[in-house]
């Protein structure tokens, strides 16, 4: 069983290193020239990509059933106002952390 | 230059410190539950350092799957860094040795991180992305390690410190959303991840959105041209 079980780890870490280096030994070399077209989408993904992670991160949650997703919603508002109003990372993630961790506790 | 780099990143990477500690030392808690050991933890955390996809290899070890359907799996489950390293592959153009590893190490934390921020002035970018990049599978690694010579004897109660990941990817897209030019991207990725996880579900949707989102950016009139 042990094979069967380092061939599994190995095939998930060699297609997730492949998938990450892949792009790298395309278009990492200097005098290959990224196509134009690859070079917009490289400068606009950043953004898209962190809009995704967003949703991404909170892919489990159910609206439909309580808590219906209020600590959740409660928590991401938190991040967004104390990061519109400090501008600081760590803050907005400590606060809406913490405040996350005690409406899991109350609802 | 190095000490400076460090200072510079360290602070960066304390939202990923608590999350990754906390996620880590979950998995290494269930790793150990399904019958394997420290040393196995050390292998997947340093070795494959996917997130996710690492809980998913857990329920792969325990089933009847096989290695092809391990691989095919993980190349729906990881299909997005593929863009990370297309976005990244300018930033890192310069990086030399470290390359590799800065590309095997690009989390969607440590891509969120340093795709974010400009370097700080004064910082050398290379050692900044570096020490961002390592001090991040740190946290992992040591977190399995932990949960796995734990099990499930945890002293403290610290269930949903898990969403200092979510609170730290909304910042980053608060960050965003104030420079002009981000905006449409950024609503375009959140608002095209929202319907195809409204209708694919949460399994297997990142892949598909971001290829509807390279689409939808690619073709959005006008959009081209005012980023260049």
């Amino acid at each position: 069983m042990e094979m069967r079980h380092l061939s599994i780890i190995l095939a998930v870490a060699g297609i997730t290193a492949i998938l990450r280096l892949l792009p790298f030994l395309l278009f990492g070399r200097k005098g290959r020239n990224i196509p134009t077209w690859l070079m917009y989408l490289s400068q606009v993904l950043p953004s898209a990509i962190i809009g995704l992670l967003v949703v991404y991160s909170l892919r489990s949650v159910n609206p439909f059933y309580p808590p219906y997703g209020l600590p959740e919603l409660l928590g991401v508002a938190t991040a967004v106002l104390m990061h519109r109003w400090k501008h600081n990372t760590l803050l907005s993630v400590f606060s809406a952390t913490a405040l996350y961790m005690i409406l899991l506790r109350l609802f | 230059m190095r000490l400076r780099a460090l200072r510079a990143a360290f602070p960066k990477t304390l939202p990923v410190m608590a999350g990754y500690l906390f996620l880590a030392i979950g998995f290494g808690v269930l790793l150990r539950k399904a019958g394997f050991g420290t040393a196995w933890a050390l292998l997947m955390s340093g070795g494959i350092y996917a997130g996710a996809m690492q809980f998913v290899t857990i329920d792969l070890l325990l089933s009847i799957a096989t290695p092809l359907e391990s691989a095919l799996m993980t190349l729906m489950v990881n299909a997005r860094h593929l863009f990370y390293g297309i976005s990244m592959s300018g930033k890192y153009r310069q990086t030399g040795w470290m390359k590799p590893y800065l590309a095997f190490s690009l989390t969607d934390e440590t891509y969120a991180l340093l795709a974010a921020d400009k370097v700080p002035e004064g910082v050398d970018s290379r050692w900044f992305f570096f020490f961002i990049s390592i001090l991040n599978q740190a946290y992992w690694v040591i977190g399995s390690v932990l949960g796995s010579l734990l099990g499930q004897m945890l002293p403290f109660d610290l269930a949903g410190i898990e969403f200092a990941m979510t609170a730290l990817f909304v910042a980053i897209l608060v960050e965003h959303w104030q420079k002009k030019e981000a905006r449409v991207p950024a609503l375009a990725g959140f608002a095209v991840s929202l319907l195809c996880l409204i209708f694919l579900g949460p399994g297997g949707f990142a892949a598909p959105a971001i290829l509807v989102i390279c689409g939808v950016l690619l073709l959005l009139p006008g959009q081209r041209e005012a980023v260049q």
